[in-house]
């Protein structure tokens, strides 16, 4: 699958190049892409004058990039302690079995990919997960199967 | 604000007095009842945003958009009851709604003035509805300093926060205050640093100014890391000029020129507001050069955190800022004195820039009075966990836990007995029960060996294993540490081990002397916040909870009935109707029965994941 | 001149020192792991602690980074710094038990127990081989990534850098892996506990790649897959 840099490249001029921009530039770049590919990283590298092991440091150090592809499903569950202390972490277990994949992975065939976040700030509906952007409220174990069902489809 | 409304930039002091009287005047002489929706991040997640379509669509039907107001506001705080709504002037307060509800409120409350009694709040402990919001219990020992307005005002229209009166604070300051006097009087209100450390203020804005430099700046630390707290979120959300006017008035008393908003990535509706009151902010001249005609510039920009709940700190912060990973660095230098980019910076947080424009419009005296000796002002709390009235708790300083919990909060839902609070997030600990009575202050939470932090407050029942507690805080901790120290870094993941062995039932009594020895050594040689705080849910755990310990180690027992390895599922015969609800829902069939039988569990096939436990309707699931 | 209190005793700092120059200046010893004095000041290893100030408000810093400020009380071997610096050993000793260096520093301090599991990772995470690469080499092939208790040390995509020179400066400066150090062990003749490694180059290479003949363990030049050479070590009995 052929990667179009002029995406990436579109950001960085938007920035004018500047260093101090850098974590922002990556954000609009994972906005693009779904994740940080390796090409256009070394593209920051370069037009920001920043050593490519800078660079790869702010994105491996900041929870929100990632470096993998994501799935076309992004499943997020809450880990905050108030969605902790209702439960969250059984919800979890349950997206784990019934997706075959455990929390920060993607499902083989790149549909659904499962991470887990510390905290939206949304404690007093917890627990919370996050599915494709649609915030659920008091989930419950047997809500995980209505959440996941509607996405399987597509 | 309509897109299409023309804002003309006002160039003198008096342009802002003459166009706030004339905001105020026009919503006082405005006698159309108003229905505010509460429409923060969670109230949206719970459906107001179709509930606000829905009232749209049945105002539309019956041509009245004109002759009511529908404001869709932040959060109001009462996060139990919401999508909720509030109705104007009488205050009716009308919980739990639905989009199909709309309809019914606006034929017989907006044009007959019935008050509609399933709509109305029921207090699930004296069993009695309240009408009004004033009457509402949890509302009713708060003294709402900050969050007051959010159901008042529409936080996407500028003009709708003058005509409460906002920016007020920044006229008075501009038109009557030397930069010193602003200092003095923050100084002299006792403000002190919301976000966790409690650092005094108005000190810290001295500082900041008695350094000589041509560059100067002030962060607005929106970062809101520790789980459970969403204060901050509710007040960008709901008013964001207020915390913007309180920057201003502050830039002004340091002598700054450009600020930041640090907002954490985790909060989209935030920024999105934010970005829309700064840029109206500039539109009408309040931001920019030559504010007012004052010869004061000072212009903010928005910085958005990328998930790191180090970036908290201060100094992580401002690496982040300048597009570094958020490693914290050694203070002294302290951001007062050398800060962003080397300048002298001002760091607060959201609940701390929002108490400065009511101290200034109150008066430093005024706001002294409410609080404690040590603690001045008000303080937002969110109340969250095993509690019915979850929600956003504004309260002075000084108020004792038990009224929070009990009084606002209305205790511990399913009938459940209270065992612990939990405040001041990763960096607090763990409160039992015989400290209920602890009046709230930074020192009094300090000795009790936890902290006020940003003002999480987490309250847990007898079904929460204190032990799996301290392993979850150590485990987030392990994570969010920037790696730089050993003693964090390593400490924490090692602290992370041992505890979970005792959740294993693998724990020894040597194991509790090396994790108090180890916490210890964290807590002294770590070099930021993080760290020398890392121990505390540990450390307060085992001084108030150690029986706990004991048990998991010398039982192999957990008397909650949490960590997996020590616990087991059995079906009650005396209890089980034979409903097959359990049955249906195990993922590994380890259930099996018949329609009106007794059901049998078959322990070596359970997994414990829950599902039967949260299925069965009559307590027969037994987890011991 | 800066005046402050040292164990008791009045010194005098230049401006621009730290506790650590001072100490040193002075002949104080005060162990560090992660400093050197051609590469910027890090703080990550805590062996330098110091007690500052008294009485309540009394904290322990990192002599390394802390400056030198008038009227400052400090000490450099109370309870609680050493305390506090034997755990640090013990947690370093926890991950690089073969560093003769780390060893070393047990034996010095009195460390006779390592109470957490062992993972032989050999790396503390001081980052000496970061500054070195980055400030003496001018490389940057090499730097941090990720953060918390998944930190480590690699070139970018842990790939083979094009950056990296083969210098050798970082396993030069590394303090756990510049000498191994597995105590007497009498099973064979052969005692190796000074064992230098053999590079792992020669597994894909018909030369040494550089000059770093005490070990070739970071492995960055062989990452690309090869075919892999007969090795020229015969096997352990």
């Amino acid at each position: 699958m052929e990667l179009n840099l002029s995406l990436a490249q579109e950001v960085i001029d938007k920035y004018k190049g500047q260093k101090k921009a850098l974590i922002a530039i990556l954000q609009e770049i994972q906005e693009i892409y779904h994740y940080l590919p390796e090409e256009a990283l070394r593209l920051v590298s370069k037009k920001l004058g920043l050593p490519l092991i800078d660079v790869v440091s702010v994105a491996t150090f900041y929870r929100a990039f990632s470096l993998k592809p994501r799935g076309r499903h992004l499943i997020t569950v809450c880990l905050g302690t108030a969605c902790h202390v209702r439960g969250g972490p059984k919800i979890l277990e349950e997206f784990e079995r019934q997706l075959g994949i455990k929390a920060g992975e993607t499902t083989p065939d790149n549909q659904f990919t499962l991470e887990t976040v510390n905290c939206l700030g949304c404690c007093a509906i917890g627990p919370v997960v996050v599915a494709d952007g649609n915030y659920h409220a008091q989930t419950t174990i047997r809500k995980v199967s209505r959440i996941l069902k509607p996405l399987k489809k597509e | 604000m309509s897109p299409k409304k023309r804002v003309k930039k006002l160039r003198h002091l008096s342009e802002l007095e003459s166009l706030i009287n004339q905001e105020k005047e026009k919503r006082q002489k405005d006698n159309r009842p108003l229905i505010s929706i509460s429409s923060g991040t969670c109230g949206r997640a719970r459906g107001s945003d179709k509930l606000a379509e829905a009232f749209k669509k049945a105002l539309r039907q019956q041509n009245l958009q004109d002759k009511v107001i529908l404001k869709v506001t932040g959060c109001h705080g009462f996060c139990e009851a919401e999508p909720n709504v509030v109705i104007y002037p009488e205050s009716f307060f009308y919980q739990k709604l639905e989009p199909r509800d709309a309809i019914e409120i606006i034929n017989r409350t907006i044009l007959k003035g019935e008050i509609i009694d399933d709509f109305l709040y029921l207090d699930p402990v004296t069993g009695e509805k309240a009408t009004k919001e004033a009457d509402i219990p949890f509302y009713k020992k708060q003294k709402r300093l900050v969050l007051g307005d959010n159901p008042l005002v529409d936080p996407t229209d500028i003009f709708d926060y003058l005509s409460l009166g906002g920016y007020s604070s920044l006229l008075k300051v501009l038109s009557s205050f030397k930069s010193e006097e602003v200092i003095e009087t923050i100084k002299k209100s006792g403000l002190r640093g919301r976000g966790g450390a409690g650092f005094p203020t108005g000190k810290k804005w001295e500082f900041a100014r008695a350094q000589k430099s041509d560059v100067k700046y002030i962060i607005c630390n929106a970062d809101e890391g520790d789980p459970g707290a969403y204060m901050d979120r509710s007040l960008l959300e709901g008013n964001p000029h207020r915390v913007i006017e309180g920057m201003i008035i502050g830039a002004y008393a340091i002598g700054a020129e450009e600020g930041y908003i640090y907002v954490r990535d985790e909060y989209p509706l935030a920024v999105q507001h934010v970005s829309i009151a700064i840029d109206q902010a500039r539109q009408l001249g309040l931001l920019g050069k030559n504010i007012l005609g004052t010869g004061f510039n000072f212009d903010l920009h928005i910085a958005k955190g990328a998930g790191a709940f180090v970036c908290g700190e201060e100094t992580a912060l401002i690496a982040s800022i300048e597009g570094r990973v958020g490693e914290p660095r050694q203070r002294p230098p302290f951001p007062a004195v050398k800060g962003l980019w080397g300048k002298p910076t001002v760091i607060n947080n959201v609940e701390t820039w929002g108490n400065v424009p009511i101290i200034i419009e109150k008066g430093a005296d005024w706001y002294a009075s409410i609080g404690t000796n040590g603690s001045k002002g008000t303080k937002i709390f969110s109340l969250v966990g095993k509690i019915n009235n979850t929600g956003l708790v504004e309260v002075p300083m000084g108020i004792t836990l038990r009224e929070i919990i009990f009084d606002i909060g209305g205790g511990i839902p399913g009938g459940r007995k209270f065992k612990a609070v939990q405040t001041g997030g990763p960096s607090g600990g763990c409160l039992p029960e015989k400290l209920l009575d602890l009046p709230i202050d930074y020192e009094s939470l300090t000795q009790a060996g936890s902290i006020m932090g940003s003002g999480g407050m987490i309250v847990m029942d007898d079904r929460t294993c204190m032990v799996d507690v301290a392993r979850y805080f150590l485990n987030f901790l392990r994570d969010e540490s920037c790696g730089k120290c050993i003693s964090c870094r390593e400490g924490t993941q090692r602290l992370w081990e041992i505890v979970t062995e005792i959740t294993e039932g693998k724990g020894t009594m040597e194991h509790l002397a090396l994790l108090e020895e180890l916490a210890i050594a964290v807590k002294e040689a770590s070099l930021c916040g993080l760290g020398q705080t890392a121990p505390n849910p540990v450390l307060s755990t085992l001084r108030y909870f150690r029986d706990e310990y004991e048990a998991h180690i010398k039982d192999k027992r957990c008397p909650a009935g949490v960590c997996k390895p020590l616990i087991r599922y059995s079906i009650l015969a005396e209890k089980c109707t034979g409903c097959l609800a359990c049955l249906r829902v195990c993922p590994q069939g380890a259930i099996s029965g018949e329609l009106k039988k007794v059901h049998v569990l078959d322990e070596s096939k359970c997994i414990k994941c829950g599902a039967c436990f949260e299925a069965c309707q009559f307590g027969a699931i037994l987890i011991e | 001149m800066i005046r402050l209190i040292m164990n008791g005793l009045e010194v005098q700092a230049e401006e621009g020192w730290t506790l650590l120059d001072t100490a040193r200046f002075y002949g104080l010893e005060i162990p560090t792991l992660c400093y050197h004095e051609g590469l910027s000041v890090f703080g990550g290893c805590r062996l330098c602690l110091v007690e500052i100030g008294e009485g309540e408000k009394a904290k322990l810093v990192t002599s390394c980074t802390y400056p030198a400020e008038e009227g400052l009380i400090v000490h450099t071997d109370t309870r609680r710094v050493i305390a506090a610096r034997r755990m640090m050993i013990e947690l370093m000793l926890s991950v690089a038990p073969y560093s003769k260096k780390i060893q070393d520093l047990a034996s010095k301090f009195g460390v006779t127990q390592v109470r957490f599991k062992l993972r032989n990772e050999e790396c503390i995470l001081c980052g000496l081989c970061v500054r070195m690469c980055a400030e003496q080499m001018d490389g940057r092939a090499i730097g941090f990534q990720n953060r918390g208790y998944r930190r480590k040390i690699s070139t970018p995509f842990d790939l083979r850098s094009e950056e990296c020179r083969l210098c050798g400066g970082c396993i030069y400066i590394c303090p756990a892996c510049q000498l191994r150090c597995q105590g007497p062990e009498a099973e064979t003749a052969v005692c190796n506990a000074c064992l230098t490694l053999e590079p792992t180059c020669l597994d894909y290479y018909d030369e040494l790649q550089c000059w770093m003949y005490d070990a070739g363990r970071c492995g960055t030049c062989v990452r690309e897959p090869r075919e892999k050479k007969d090795s020229l070590v015969s096997p352990k009995p």
